[in-house]
């Protein structure tokens, strides 16, 4: 069975992506990605902002109580204190590179102008194949508009397309007003890829501690709708490649994506659930469901539940709205 | 003459630069104030910096000093090139190598940052009391007076040693040259290289033991030869002196830098000389310069070597006009007829003039200076020529205090002052760690390496860990400066506390129309008004340029955060006229670049802008012509308290303790406890404030407390009849207290701000998220109405400790706390256990208190926190050393044992008289409950009030006795620098000894107090000083050794895992008629974690499987049941989840990733297996431990 697909540009064996994830924090765990057949791998994410706060917390940490007692001017021996940078990171993507025969996707998760910029050459100069920008804003002043939200996506875009060769892709969160139309903009301004959706901060509470609880959860097979929506409404509208992230737990949510028209698909949930092996058993899945119905290659399914190629494309999303509604009152009366 | 390095170093620094550049072995321990010698060495070596051999020393810390002693005699004596560095006690634990290393006529320099010795207290500060308590050894004694000297004297006394076969103490002095930041010339490898003698090197080696030339030294002699023996040295000693002068002729040659054994300095005709060593020289060098001008005929004999003493050489430095002669000696040799200097000069001169070499022989007389960095200053010198000049001047005499007691001390007038008009003197008010003494230094640095300036440095620190006043003391100038004593006129002073202008006298030291910074969150027009009269009047009376900044807004508004450093550097370097303003602004952009530039642009132009919008706000205030404030210092301490606080505590808290008369002060060393309460320090802006309303009462707040701040009272409903209006109480949540109320009382005064009651507290509010039955407020709004609810809870009375349930937390909470209020950081991981112990058994309590950071807050003047009850009983506390408290306390044990069995002997001879009943229950009473104890404390007061009335010698022995017939509890109190290394024998030797003593080891698996050196206690993989690589072995199991004894009690606590177990742990070990061991995890600054955290730690590091709770009772043994109960789960989080959360191990991660993470996979592996045997240990039935060890009563 032909799984190779393409996406930003590149080749790839198989559609299936490790995504960012502690799966890739180590160069046994990048390899064990691949042996268990990863298409390509996304890094774990580099966040600008942790950098800068751990930073910051060291030189608070070191400086605590010095200069506070005679007998106790410091407490810890003296080190370099220039401030920590990517280095490791960009260290780890040298030898995954080298070490790999798969695509090695970059992850930045910027908080300044400089900031994407410099570490999104740095990853590049590291060896990345590709870089994935994971825009993470909450945009929770209140007064802020959703085109100066917009704004900030195209402008990071700007900066980093500017100043790296690589294909770029972005992570995309589903809430803006016209998503659609935010993706056909951002496909405008040169991006070579959007992955559909990222697993936004929905912080949960604790109710013993009445108190916000920022941890994330993984995410499960219910998560796949939104995603499947709009690869579904974008596949074939678009230059960029398409990638499909979250909810993916079994070959079923792999193949629902890649009829909805997805280049690739992300998985990171389940791999954290079962092990990095479990890609073994994806990939098996999809080629024997491809198999059972005569299919010789993804290029015969993708996009084939599309809106571009349903027969009806204007009746599309009414009707599996009110699917959905049905199919959720029925569970309810289960319930009852 | 090669072209110098200039640099900008302290004495330690200057020092260690050139011991590790010539030795091969460096054996250390640390002590303050030497430690930073060790510590440069060691960082060195884990930089890879080479010596002059071109290779890296082997830095080995050892357990103690006599330890790192006994390691320099192995390496000299095998025939490496080997120093060592140490003060005061350390100094004399190394007292018998030293004999030996110097019988064997062995080369090695000791460098000594000289500091006073434990005597009637402890002081870590400087004199020469260490230094000269090695007179007999047969080291030669080599002092220096200056940063630059210290630096160039390693190398002189390492060249000569290797010379002369004698070995050296190089000394200087601690704190005022250890610690005193200048401008030095450095010397280049080349110049140290040349210095050293290859043949004398190579003969050292050859002179070592080798099996292939082998021979024995360090025999046994007996009365035949040894006599003889000992005087083989001689001609060695004879030498040395004309050795030392060749070298410093040499050095001379090399450097361009002079020296002389002997140096004189004055007028060729001088009348009147001071014979002195090491830094106070430059005092005198200075003073007689200027008292030259003046037409005085002075001079001063610097001592450099000191021993051997070089008769020759003194004479011919001491002008044959010398007239009168005072030796100056910094340290104390009580009963003797006079301090060792002052002998060595009179023995000198009476030789000479009776074998006719002098024709005269000059008065002579001695007088003693600066112990404990007493300051010793030009005006004191002053003072002592004037006495010389007298016909009869003292014999002896002291300067610098007012002795009413012996009348030693010499009058002397202390507005004398030669501070050079070409000098800007300028002095800093900071609190610890607010950035002020960093900067200061930065500042030095700056200013000092620019060609032609020259800067001097020195901060002096508060007695108080949390909360701490840092006074910086710099000076620029021209020339080199040499003024080795505090600023006395400044030209420039920073306040940069608002409120210290309410504690100390900011402009004491102010010169006419110097300039006055205040760091001040009022206006420039609104500033006057708030200021206390004092200020104003000062500021009118000194023409005073008064200028204020809000540095804090100008940090807020130009993204700073609350990093005020540049700021107020910025201010200095526009205000005090050292560069043109201009040139300063340009300067510290520059050092802003430099020292920012890696962390990027971003930072860089942040600080410029600081700096910028600094300018801006810096606003001169307009003075008014006359004071007009009404705002007035408060007392130092209330009316009520005793006399002598009032007299004496009151004015060291001032500041002002060197006023002290020396009738003043207790002949002996002891003072009244409980002097913290008289000490209302506010050191905190935010304070916890309870809600009643939500409190459940469970007494976690106050139980953590590390400063006692929080109190908990019950009390009948009435007693609120006349409570202020805001005094807070809930209903009393226990069962069986009807109309009772319940109170908890911050002491906000007191409080040092560190969150951990809040983040104790499990009380939740459910209307609004996050907030708790104790929150983190503002104090300043509360202060007025939390006065007065705390005058009124003193008034509750104390909850009767029969009534109290001492088996919970929340019992625990109504006994009162009887250690209170200490100088601890805040957040501190010890006290919480410390106020425990003292809260169960205070009032029968005494502590061996080994040194280290639990004896500095716990015993530290002015103010110290061990108090007493209304009955006035409370725990009896003393400090020996570091290194004997278990054999101390076990001394507490022999005591009481015998003084009870004393007292029961005396008591049965009171039977026909008292009762026979009577005295036979007093002597059989259980005594395990406080019920219990109660009742025998009332049989004992009823019998000496019986025994009051019986006029006779045996009963006023029995009274002198009777006290012991009530339980004592005895704790021997320590870290594990004590416990783990230096006190290690004793330790086990007292665990051993079958006798009721309770040791407390407060774990911070660091020395805390000597700023984070490694312990036997550090865990693997974790950063200190001196395992600057991460620790490779793995922390010491005390509890497995000491529950291999059988008849230990062993409990290994952490209150923030299991408050409860920590509660059990103490009372059981204390109830354990045997030696007991508890080991407490004690969160720490130096683990590199935000305090509020600690318990949080303390339970990851159980839930880790890292710190397993537990308890090993012997007295289970007893009904063959295990007494090893394990009392944590098993664990449930990775060791890295514990660990990573804290710097200590983070660190690594950043400086040797790779062995972080090896290490960290050993640390998981060790935690596996010590889990693995616990759990096995738990499983085992009674007989499995030792079945010969069965419980020993010492009764």
């Amino acid at each position: 069975m032909d799984l190779s697909s393409h996406y930003l540009g590149l080749e790839l064996k198989n559609p299936i992506i490790a995504s960012a994830s502690p799966l890739s924090e180590t160069l046994s765990g990048i390899k064990l990605l691949e042996d268990s057949g990863a298409g390509a791998i996304v890094m774990f994410s580099l966040f600008e902002e942790q950098i800068r706060r751990e930073n910051e917390a060291f030189d608070f940490l070191l400086d605590s109580g010095t200069e506070s007692f005679a007998e106790s001017l410091s407490y810890f021996p003296s080190i370099d204190r220039a401030p920590k940078g990517p280095e490791q990171y960009l260290n780890l993507i040298g030898k995954a590179v080298a070490a790999t025969d798969i695509p090695i996707i970059g992850s930045l998760n910027g908080i300044t102008n400089t900031g994407w910029i410099d570490y999104a050459k740095q990853i590049q100069e590291a060896g990345a194949h590709a870089l994935e920008l994971n825009i993470y804003f909450i945009p929770t002043a209140i007064e802020m508009l959703a085109t100066e939200v917009e704004q900030r996506y195209f402008d990071i875009l700007k900066a980093v397309k500017d100043s790296v060769s690589i294909p770029v892709a972005i992570k995309l969160s589903p809430f803006f007003s016209a998503i659609g139309n935010m993706v056909k903009r951002l496909d405008e301004a040169g991006v070579d890829g959007v992955v559909l959706f990222n697993r936004f901060y929905q912080p949960d509470f604790d109710l013993n501690l009445l108190q916000v609880d920022p941890h994330a959860s993984l995410s499960s097979p219910e998560e796949i709708r939104l995603p499947l929506l709009w690869i579904a409404v974008l596949y074939g509208r678009i230059k960029a490649s398409l990638a499909a992230s979250r909810g993916v737990d079994s070959a079923t949510e792999v193949v629902k994506y890649l009829l909805a028209g997805a280049d690739v698909v992300m998985v990171a949930s389940v791999l954290m659930k079962k092990g990095p092996q479990h890609l073994k058993i994806l990939l098996a899945d999809l080629e024997q469901w491809l198999t059972a119905r005569d299919y010789s290659s993804l290029t015969e399914v993708r996009g084939v539940m599309s809106r571009h190629n349903a027969a009806n494309p204007g009746a599309y999303e009414r009707v599996n709205y009110i699917k959905v509604l049905e199919s959720f009152d029925s569970t309810l009366a289960e319930r009852g | 003459m090669s072209e110098s390095q200039i640099v900008t170093v302290d004495g330690n620094e200057a020092v260690a630069y050139v011991a590790y550049r010539i030795n091969e072995v460096c054996a250390i321990y640390p002590i303050t104030p030497s430690s930073a010698m060790a510590e440069w060495a060691d960082q060195w070596a884990t930089e890879g910096v080479n010596n002059i051999w071109g290779n890296i020393p082997a830095i080995m810390e050892m357990q103690s000093e006599g330890g790192a002693a006994g390691a320099v005699h192995g390496a000299l004596q095998t025939g490496a090139l080997t120093t060592t560095f140490t003060a005061s006690q350390g100094l004399l634990l190394m007292l018998p190598n030293m004999y030996k290393i110097a019988g064997e006529l062995t080369a090695t320099v000791f460098h000594v940052a000289a500091r006073s010795l434990a005597a009637q207290g402890l002081s870590i500060f400087g004199d020469h009391g260490d230094v000269m308590a090695v007179r007999d050894t047969g080291f030669a004694l080599l002092g220096s007076s200056s940063v630059q000297e210290a630096h160039d004297m390693a190398l002189i006394a390492q060249a000569a040693t290797l010379a002369a076969r004698v070995p050296f103490l190089h000394f200087f002095d601690g704190f005022r040259t250890s610690h005193e930041v200048n401008k030095i010339e450095l010397l280049s490898d080349a110049q140290i290289r040349a210095m050293i003698d290859n043949d004398n090197v190579r003969a050292h080696r050859e002179r070592g033991l080798s099996p292939d030339h082998p021979f024995i030294r360090g025999t046994a002699q007996n009365p035949d030869v040894y006599f003889q023996a000992r005087e083989t040295v001689n001609p060695f000693y004879e030498r040395t002196p004309a050795i030392v002068q060749q070298t410093m002729d040499s050095f001379a040659e090399i450097t361009g830098r002079h020296y002389r054994l002997f140096e004189y300095t004055g007028a060729q005709d001088a009348e009147k000389v001071i014979v002195i060593m090491a830094s106070a020289t430059e005092t005198v060098k200075q003073t007689v310069l200027a008292l030259l001008q003046q037409g005085e005929k002075v001079g001063v004999v610097h001592v450099r070597l000191y021993l051997p003493f070089a008769q020759a050489a003194f004479l011919d430095a001491l002008p044959a006009s010398a007239r009168a002669v005072a030796v100056l000696d910094r340290c104390k040799s009580p009963g003797a007829t006079g301090e060792p200097l002052l002998h060595d000069v009179v023995m000198t001169l009476s030789e000479a003039f009776s074998d006719g070499r002098r024709g005269s022989l000059p008065k002579i007389t001695g007088g003693r200076y600066g112990l404990s960095s007493k300051e010793f200053t030009p005006a004191m010198v002053k003072g002592i020529f004037d006495e010389l000049g007298r016909v009869r001047p003292k014999q002896r005499f002291t300067i610098g205090i007012q002795d009413d007691v012996s009348n030693t001390s010499l009058a002397y007038d202390p507005g004398f002052s030669i501070e050079p008009d070409n000098v800007i003197a300028a002095l800093f008010y900071g609190l610890g760690a607010d950035g002020t003494v960093g900067a200061n230094k930065n500042t030095i640095k700056i200013i000092g390496e620019l060609p032609g300036f020259y800067a001097q440095g020195y901060f002096v620190y508060d007695s108080k860990k949390s909360g701490s006043q840092t006074v910086s003391h710099l000076r620029f100038g021209s020339e080199p400066i040499h003024a080795p004593y505090l600023v006395q006129k400044a030209q420039f002073i920073g306040c940069h506390q608002f409120n210290f202008l309410f504690k100390t006298d900011i402009l004491a030291q102010a010169a006419k129309a110097s300039v006055f910074l205040l760091n001040s969150p009022y206006s420039a027009d609104e500033v006057w008004a708030r200021l206390p009269r004092y200020v104003q009047e000062r500021i009118i009376e000194k023409r005073l340029s008064f200028y204020v900044i809000d540095a804090a807004s100008v940090a807020r508004d130009t993204g700073m955060g609350g990093r005020v450093n540049t700021i107020l550097q910025t201010c200095f370097f526009a205000l005090s006229g050292v560069l043109p303003k201009a040139q300063a602004i340009a300067k510290i952009k520059a050092a802003i670049k430099k020292t920012y530039s890696k962390k990027g642009e971003e930072i860089v132009l942040k600080n410029y802008a600081a700096v910028d919008q600094t300018l801006a706000h810096l606003y001169q205030v307009k003075v008014p012509l006359q004071a007009s404030g009404t705002v007035t210092m408060p007392p130092i301490v209330p009316a009520q308290a005793p006399a002598f606080v009032q007299e004496v505590t009151a004015r060291m808290m001032a500041g002002q303790g060197d006023e002290l008369a020396v009738s003043q002060l207790p002949v002996d060393g002891t003072y009244p406890s409980g002097t913290t309460a008289w000490e209302k320090r506010n050191v905190s802006e935010f304070v916890p404030e309870w809600k009643p309303e939500l409190c459940i009462q469970c007494g976690n707040c106050s139980y953590v407390c590390p400063h006692s701040v929080i109190r908990a009272r019950f009390y009948h409903q009435s007693a609120l009849d006349t409570a202020p209006a805001a005094f807070k109480s809930a209903p009393i949540s226990a069962r069986g207290f009807p109309e009772t109320r319940y109170t908890l009382q911050i002491y906000l005064e007191d409080c040092t701000g560190c969150n951990l009651c809040v983040t104790v507290c499990p009380a939740l509010s459910l209307k609004q998220s996050g907030v708790k039955a104790i929150n983190m407020k503002a104090r300043e709004p509360l202060m007025a109405t939390e006065k007065e609810n705390i005058a009124f809870f003193e008034t509750l009375p104390v909850n009767d400790r029969a009534r109290v349930d001492f088996s919970s937390v929340r019992g625990a909470q109504f006994l009162e706390p009887l250690f209170e209020f200490s100088g601890a950081c805040a957040g501190c991981g010890e006290t919480p256990y410390i106020k425990l112990v003292s809260q169960l058994f205070g009032d029968r309590l005494i502590v061996a208190n080994a040194t280290g950071c639990s004896s500095i807050y716990g015993g530290n003047l002015p103010t110290t926190p061990w108090t007493k009850n209304q009955q006035g009983r409370g725990p009896a506390w003393s400090n020996s050393l570091f290194e004997d408290n278990a054999e101390f306390g076990l001394g507490f044990r022999l005591t009481a044992d015998k003084h009870r069995a004393l007292a029961m002997q005396l008591a049965r001879e009171f039977e026909p008289e008292l009762g026979a009943d009577f005295i036979a229950q007093m002597l059989t009473a259980p005594q395990k409950t406080e019920v219990q104890i109660l009742r025998q404390r009332e049989r004992v007061a009823e019998l000496k009030a019986l025994l009051l009335q019986l006029d006779s010698e045996s009963a006023r022995d029995l009274l002198s006795v009777a006290d012991h017939l009530v339980r004592r509890s005895i704790w021997l109190i320590g870290g594990d620098g004590w416990a783990y290394d230096i006190g290690s024998g004793g330790l086990d030797h007292i665990l051993a000894s079958g006798r009721d003593v309770n040791v407390l080891v407060l774990d911070t698996e660091v020395y805390s107090n000597t700023g984070g050196q490694m312990s036997k206690a550090t865990p693997l993989g974790a950063v200190a000083k001196f395992a600057a690589g991460g620790k490779s072995v793995a922390k010491k199991d005390i509890a497995l050794q000491a529950i291999s004894y059988g008849n230990v009690y062993v409990a290994r606590v952490a209150m923030g895992a299991n408050p409860q177990q920590t509660l059990l742990a103490l009372r059981e070990a204390e109830a354990y008629p045997g030696p007991s061991l508890i080991l407490a995890y004690s969160h720490c600054i130096a683990h590199g974690i935000p305090m509020q955290n600690g318990l949080k730690q303390q339970d990851l590091a159980s839930a880790s499987g890292y710190w397993p709770l537990i308890r090993y009772n012997p007295m289970l043994r007893q009904s063959d049941k295990n007494p090893f109960v394990l009392d944590s789960p098993r664990p449930r989080i990775a060791f890295k989840d514990y660990a990573y959360n804290e710097l200590r191990y983070k660190m690594l991660q950043r400086t040797h990733p790779d062995e972080a993470g090896h290490l960290m996979d050993l640390a998981q592996q060790v935690v596996k297996q010590k889990w693995d045997v616990y759990e096995h240990m738990a499983t085992w039935t009674g007989s499995h431990f030792h079945p010969d060890a069965a419980v020993t009563f010492t009764e």
